[in-house]
């Protein structure tokens, strides 16, 4: 039991990263119907950042927290300025192109910002300096850490401000009309660009902060780790329903949940064939599932007869 | 180079839409005598490096049929390379003590690939664009994990460490992977390996060239332009669309299995998703659907970067003083520009087909304003 116990809160600090991340895939595919492939490379960008900034400082004895916050503060600006740039001369110049080409240049920008990361930081891993006292608590026989609790409470409150931002404030709105009718909303006086610029700058603010989870959580910062955690938080976005904010943040959680899971149980189900090793897959799995047999995802319409 | 100059504008002749039999001529005797011009001026490094080109050429062309001639965009298409690179790798390798030859390896590699790429076309029918690209995705990252991990607790594939020491590809006795005594001259492996890629890819080429005229390919091309109204002309869009992705799969595994006896190597990092982009963006930078294109982006692709590498180090040595930049990831930094750029200025590819080209021309220059995006639905 307290295994099964243990995986749902591993599960619960993974899954707040991937729907923190997926947040920036939703709102981008809602208004443009585009996968910025290259938002997994801003959330690596803004770990790296993080522990760049983290590990200059560290000899001047601040206490974490605050040194956390302030690689915070300069990881955030650095990769909205990063999504504005994308957005601004890779997508922008072909929204009206065909299908593939943005596609292409998404993965164009990906390739460059990762070996840029690479000239920059080097092929090595960075380990993250503590930014919480290692204080565990336990319930029932297993162990969640205040940096856990920290950073699943952070994600909720995260999330909580964005629902609100979308739901309730006139830039909300204006998102919200921009992602039902494009045209339409530049009619109704609605500055389209600027919304879509908007959007892409948000969606990089909560990539600083997921990066900054993953570094502080599984303490290492490395020029590859956008990829495979951006494929995951798409994942969870498709899982929720593409376009859907609710959805992706129960999609990430989902996901996080099943990955951890899985990856605990994996080898009893299948007697010892297959190991925890095979985590990876889990989320390969699970969307190719959801595109078959429910391609709107949980909480999305029908989507898949789109060209 | 002036040869290729005087070649390329023979190409051009505007006023006939076949090449003049001269043209022909020069193609033939270049492409044969390419191996030993490049080993004698270069030396090995860049025979291996256009070997290499002619399996991408292969590649690309496979993933052409899927992504150029049907529309349907394919990200894990280097899974059916894999595919054939460990069949062979398994059925002629000490792995399990089997030995077995060309003739029975090619053609199974190439059905299985085609099989696996029907496992993968059946429950992605119904999808398309983002989505079938993203799945396919995933169902490529999905063989490479198994490829990575299957060492335990059957070994099947050896895990991260690869097949080693498999049988190179050979005829009776003759292997390829040793020179070959012609009686007059000897054939350096790498040239014998030269042409057998080139006898491939030029087997591969005229299969596409057929099938893109043929019924099925029209049908391709009908389903590309507007799926709904090709099912209402009664196309079987389910089978063809089926054959377009085991069609396409099974040049993917011929490749495969021809690497796999040239490498006499094979370990999962061949087949990272990163090789599926490049393949793509073969594709897509040459110019979907159009053959030449095609071959030229991969061509391109393929030299280029390794053009580049070379370069890079030196170059900075004598500007500098010393090498600033890795010329490893300066080679991949260009390489993501180039796609940025060329999507942004030449969004048809650098050699599409005629049609395309106009009618991509005139999407770009419509008079909608420029700042509103598409409608999606």
């Amino acid at each position: 039991m307290d295994i099964f116990l243990q995986q749902i809160i591993n599960g619960l600090v993974l899954g707040s990263i991937y729907a923190l991340v997926a947040l920036g895939y939703t709102m981008v595919y809602g208004i443009l119907g585009l996968i910025n492939f290259a938002h997994g490379e801003v959330v690596m960008v803004g770990a790296l950042v993080a522990y760049s900034i983290m590990t200059a400082l560290l000899p001047t004895g601040m206490p974490p927290v605050l040194l956390a916050l302030l690689a915070l503060l300069v990881a955030a600006p650095v990769c909205m300025g990063l999504a504005w740039a994308i957005e601004r001369y890779a997508y922008r110049p072909l929204r009206h192109a065909p299908k593939l080409a943005p596609l292409i240049s998404a993965i164009g920008v990906s390739i460059l910002l990762q070996n840029l990361a690479m000239m920059i930081w080097g092929r090595s891993y960075h380990s993250f300096p503590d930014i919480l006292p290692a204080i565990t608590y336990d319930i029932n026989g297993a162990h969640i850490s205040l940096l856990q609790v920290v950073t699943i409470a952070l994600a909720a409150l995260t999330m909580a401000v964005l629902a609100w931002l979308i739901q309730r404030t006139s830039l909300g709105q204006a998102m919200r009309a921009t992602a039902e009718n494009p045209a339409i909303a530049e009619l109704m006086g609605i500055p389209v660009n600027r919304i879509i610029t908007l959007t892409f700058i948000i969606g990089a603010a909560l990539a600083a902060l997921a990066g900054l989870m993953v570094g502080a959580n599984y303490s290492v910062a490395h020029y590859y780790m956008g990829f495979m955690l951006g494929l995951k938080a798409f994942t969870a976005a498709v899982l929720g329903g593409i376009g859907n904010i609710t959805g992706a943040m129960l999609g990430g959680l989902l996901l996080g949940l099943i990955e951890s899971l899985g990856a605990g149980y994996i080898a009893d189900l299948t007697g010892g064939f297959l190991g925890s090793h095979y985590q990876d897959i889990f989320a390969f799995l699970v969307l190719i599932g959801v595109l078959v047999f429910r391609p709107g995802g949980l909480m999305g319409e029908r989507v898949s007869e789109r060209a | 180079m002036k040869m290729a100059g005087r070649f390329l504008a023979r190409l051009r002749n505007p006023n006939g839409s076949s090449m003049h039999w001269v043209a022909w001529v020069v193609l033939g005797v270049l492409l044969a005598t390419m191996p030993w011009i490049i080993g004698a001026s270069f030396g090995n490094t860049w025979l291996r490096i256009l070997n290499f080109a002619l399996l991408y050429v292969m590649l690309a062309l496979g993933l052409n049929i899927v992504v150029g001639f049907a529309g349907l965009l394919d990200m894990g298409y280097i899974a059916f390379y894999a595919v054939g690179a460990y069949l062979w790798a398994l059925l002629a390798s000490p792995q399990f003590g089997l030995h077995w030859p060309l003739w029975a390896i090619l053609p199974l590699g190439a059905a299985v690939a085609g099989l696996f790429g029907v496992l993968l076309g059946a429950p992605t029918l119904k999808l398309r664009g983002d989505y079938l690209a993203i799945v396919t995705l995933g169902f490529g990252e999905i063989i490479r994990i198994f490829l990575n991990n299957l060492n335990a607790p059957v070994n099947i594939t050896n895990g991260p460490q690869g097949i080693s020491a498999i049988d190179p590809v050979h005829f009776g006795s003759v292997s390829l992977a040793r020179p070959i005594d012609l009686g007059f001259t000897t054939l350096p492996s790498l040239v014998a390996y030269y042409y057998l890629f080139l006898v491939a890819a030029l087997l591969i080429i005229a299969i596409a060239l057929r099938l893109e005229s043929s019924r099925v390919g029209r049908a391709w091309a009908a389903i590309r332009e507007d799926e709904v109204a090709a099912k209402a002309c009664g196309i079987n869009t389910r089978n063809v669309k089926l054959l377009a992705f085991a069609m396409g799969a099974t040049f993917g595994g011929v490749a495969g299995g021809l690497f796999a006896g040239f490498q006499q190597f094979v370990s999962p990092e061949s087949f990272g998703l990163l090789e599926s982009v490049m393949v793509l963006c073969m594709v897509v930078l040459g110019g979907m659907g159009h053959i030449p294109g095609v071959i030229l982006g991969a061509l391109l692709l393929t030299l280029l970067p390794e053009f580049f590498r070379h370069i890079a180090a030196p170059l900075q040595q004598s500007l500098f003083g010393k090498v600033f930049v890795d010329p490893e990831s300066l080679r991949m930094l260009l390489f993501g520009l180039a796609l940025v750029l060329v999507m942004r200025y030449r969004p048809s590819g650098l050699w599409p087909s005629p049609q395309r080209r106009r009618e991509i021309d005139d999407v770009l220059n419509t008079d909608a304003p420029a700042d509103l995006p598409v409608n999606p639905t």
